[in-house]
């Protein structure tokens, strides 16, 4: 690599000569920028003092952060193979670490992370513990002997290991599979931050957000990649820290949440308590109850209901005006009979909309409970599916090739275990402080927001509820003038987007948020696209189409590629398709099945073949594709016609989201039954899984390490 | 190229202290999550499951990758498999 041409890769901070001084200019480089960085907030804060308005405090942030991913991103513009696929192998441990974690927490983990701690209690841990347990099998199974192997992409590995172009194949499909579905929502998620920031329309802000990706990874691949991630884990680490302490402080007067939220969680548990009980909250309750029960028993009538309906509310206008009412009452009332529908069809599709509410008509979730649940039945599927789910999680994580390919580019397998351990540190510090955010705005919401008069609502709810209904709305259901729990519909989101207000700080910190927020999609679309690129032009086009083409022919392609794909990418997220969530956790499942058994098992047992791994691939992948399709109620729907409603025969009653429950073992199985019933591989495979196993040894004289 | 018994020693203690941490990987998080209803006693504030899994298996998880990378960059040095400095 040392020898390789460096001609058309410019010589600046981004390259050096010894290993040891470039650590060095990198550590200084990064000091300084996060120490400018800081600077900048601080002036636009002083700015906003001094009457600089918000819309272009979010413009500033906006150009500020992609012009400077793009400055690096041209910085590292490069053509040589390993530059452009590892990065050079030159990034030492601790930068490859920040850069995996950039990676690693996507929007979902930055925005949506403590949301769904927040509405799901203990349950939503499953993702904290499987999103940072995953990195242990990484560690221990993975990173060391990818890196001695020393290719570019996954896919190479399964080509050399197990020999010919089969597994190979499968290992492109199941990488595009996953990625590809990964990147969607992460392009989804640059648009909707970036029309936070900028009131622009969301599907310019796609293409906006898409530029952004592209200046990063278009002309310097892993190279510019690594660099920017870099830079932006610094952005979004910064940018949820600092309104979770000033949340901590507001309620504990001690700035590390982290330590202290216990206390904060028992004032909560508590308060929990006092709401289940409480006569209005139980009032609203019923509300919701009765309405969802009404729906239903109309739509069941139809249409005779309809005509009932409209009697009903005539005769309600009539006698409050008999009565003569105040004149909003029958304003009201009026506007309700206005609103009925015209026509049977119309009544069933509005009415509709009402039977969910019996969602709300439950008591509040105890945060801290395991497991809730009816009866003992109800907690036993429950923790059933906690623990497949945290199963799913952390075995996706150590088969997601976006995220294994970053440990090709160390400079050594000791910096390749090093940089594990900073990996898993650097996610560490935001997947622990998530849990204390989630509680910090519980006990906001639970004991300041819950009890307040109507007429005095913080300026945040109301800024909020203009702003998106969907994440947040109050509506007095009972007409008391009060507050309810239950009265409160709360969108996840909203948890890390309206912290900075609800702490009461100034708007520079929500756009920082926002800032954060859109590093954080950034940082993993690039990632991703990078591995769809490689993997189609890289293993598809040269290992398997022209083997004999060029260095600068094969990253053009990669190029060329990587461009046809973000487009694609973007055009599908344009579309917004529904259900995100649950296309990033299948992301993992596919990842689990397809990928974990035939690289463990290809490096820890040199008895696994050909045929082993190629069949076990795919019976993992298909039973895992296989068990979403048939008990996701969408997908069913999508794929074989069949109504929403049917009942659903799950196995165990695991959710189709933990579909790799049954992937993972069946991959396993079959590898090691199909190998030991045809032949060994060769000795030369042999010699590859002792070369792998070794950081260094005398007599081998393999060379894996790709050019 | 035939494996020396020194090498062979090397890949078996590299396969003990692996299995030793994830044991340790597996009683964290699949243990202590069976048995969360029963281990709900208070730990400064936190019911105990409920802190294990936001905070305290993830310390392990960091524990245990910076022990293994400590333990395996000592160990080539001892059987002679590290590295030249790069």
């Amino acid at each position: 690599m040392a020898g390789a041409p460096q001609s058309k890769t410019p010589t600046n901070v981004f390259s050096a000569g010894s290993q040891k001084s470039f650590n060095t200019q990198l550590k200084k480089v990064y000091t300084w920028y996060t120490g400018g960085f800081i600077f900048f907030i601080i002036a636009l804060a002083i700015l906003e003092q001094f009457g600089l308005p918000r819309n272009w405090i979010g413009y500033i942030f906006l150009i500020a952060t992609v012009g400077l991913y793009a400055g690096i991103g041209i910085m590292s513009r490069t053509s040589d193979a390993a530059e452009y696929y590892v990065a050079g192998r030159r990034v030492p441990a601790l930068f490859n670490g920040m850069a995996t974690g950039a990676d690693w927490m996507s929007a979902a983990s930055f925005i949506g992370m403590a949301g769904t701690l927040y509405l799901t209690g203990y349950g939503g841990l499953a993702f904290i513990l499987g999103w940072t347990g995953g990195y242990v099998l990484v560690a221990l199974f993975l990173a060391p002997y990818l890196r001695k192997f020393g290719q570019f992409t996954i896919p190479d590995f399964l080509g050399a290991r197990y020999g010919g172009n089969i597994p190979r194949f499968v290992g492109i499909v199941a990488a595009i599979l996953c990625s590809f579905t990964y990147v969607v929502a992460q392009i989804y998620g640059v648009g909707l931050i970036t029309t936070r920031l900028t009131g622009v329309p969301f599907e310019l802000g796609i293409f906006l957000g898409l530029g952004g990706i592209l200046v990063c990874s278009f002309l310097g691949g892993m190279r510019a990649v690594t660099w920017t991630q870099v830079a932006q884990y610094i952005i979004l680490i910064i940018a949820y820290m600092i309104p979770v302490v000033w949340l901590s402080i507001k309620h504990t007067g001690i700035p590390v949440p982290q330590l202290v939220y216990g206390k904060v969680l028992e004032k909560v548990s508590a308060r929990e308590q006092q709401l289940i009980n409480d006569p209005k909250e139980k009032e609203v309750r019923d509300i919701f109850k009765k309405r969802s029960d009404d729906a239903k028993a109309r739509i069941a009538a139809l249409p005779g209901s309809l005509d009932a309906e409209k009697a009903r509310l005539t005769k309600e206008v009539e006698d409050l005006k008999a009565a003569s009412a105040p004149e909003d009452r029958v304003r009201a009332a009026q506007s309700a009979l206005d609103k009925v529908p015209k026509s049977a069809d119309e009544a069933k599709a509005a009415w509709t909309k009402d039977v969910p509410l019996a969602a709300r008509s439950g008591p509040p979730l105890r945060h801290a409970e395991a497991f809730p649940g009816k009866d003992e039945k109800a907690r036993d599927v429950s923790r059933r599916n906690f623990l497949a789910l945290v199963f799913c999680l952390m075995v996706g994580t150590a088969a997601l090739p976006h995220i294994l390919m970053r440990y090709y580019t160390t400079p050594s397998v000791k910096e390749a275990r090093d940089s594990v351990f900073w990996s898993l540190f650097f996610i560490f510090l935001l997947y622990f402080t998530a849990p204390a955010l989630a509680v910090l705005v519980k006990f906001d919401v639970y004991t300041l927001l819950v009890g307040t008069e109507f007429a005095k609502l913080p300026q945040w709810v109301a800024s909020w509820q203009r702003v998106d209904p969907s994440l947040l709305s109050i509506i007095d259901v009972n007409r008391d003038g009060i507050v309810q729990l239950a009265e409160i519909a709360i969108g996840g989101d909203i948890v890390v987007l309206a912290t900075p207000e609800i702490g009461g700080l100034p708007y520079v910190v929500s756009g920082l948020v926002a800032a954060g927020g859109l590093a954080a999609a950034l940082s993993t679309a690039d990632g991703l696209l990078l591995t769809i690129a490689n993997a189609l032009s890289h293993d598809l086009y040269y290992k398997m189409l022209d083997p004999n083409a060029s260095t600068a022919r094969r990253v053009t392609i990669s190029k060329v590629l990587l461009l046809v794909v973000a487009l694609v990418a973007a055009y599908t997220a344009a579309q917004k398709p529904a259900d995100i969530l649950f296309l990033v956790s299948a992301a993992f499942s596919f990842a689990a099945a397809a990928f974990f058994p035939a690289l463990t098992l290809g490096i820890f047992w040199k008895r696994a073949n050909k045929w082993g791994a190629t069949l076990g691939m795919i019976s993992g992948l298909g039973i895992t594709f296989w068990y979403m399709i048939t008990t996701q109620v969408w997908m069913r729907e999508v794929i074989f016609g069949t109504p929403r409603s049917a009942p659903v025969s799950l196995w165990w009653d695991i959710q189709p989201i933990s579909a790799a429950t049954f992937g993972v073992p069946l991959g396993f199985l079959v590898i090691i039954v199909v190998s030991l019933l045809t032949p060994s591989p060769d000795r030369q495979t042999q010699e590859l899984v002792e070369h792998v196993r070794y950081p260094n040894l005398a007599g081998d004289t393999l060379r894996t390490e790709g050019t | 190229m035939q494996l020396t018994a020194k090498h062979q020693e090397y890949w078996s203690r590299n396969l003990r202290i692996t299995g030793i941490l994830l044991f340790i990987w597996f009683v964290v998080t699949f243990v202590v999550g069976w048995y969360a209803r029963e281990l709900s006693f208070d730990f400064f504030g936190w019911p105990f499951a409920f802190w294990m899994g936001a905070q305290g298996a993830l310390v392990v998880y960091v524990v245990i990758i910076w022990y293994y990378a400590r333990y395996m960059n000592k160990l080539d040095r001892e059987y002679d498999v590290h590295e030249g400095d790069e």
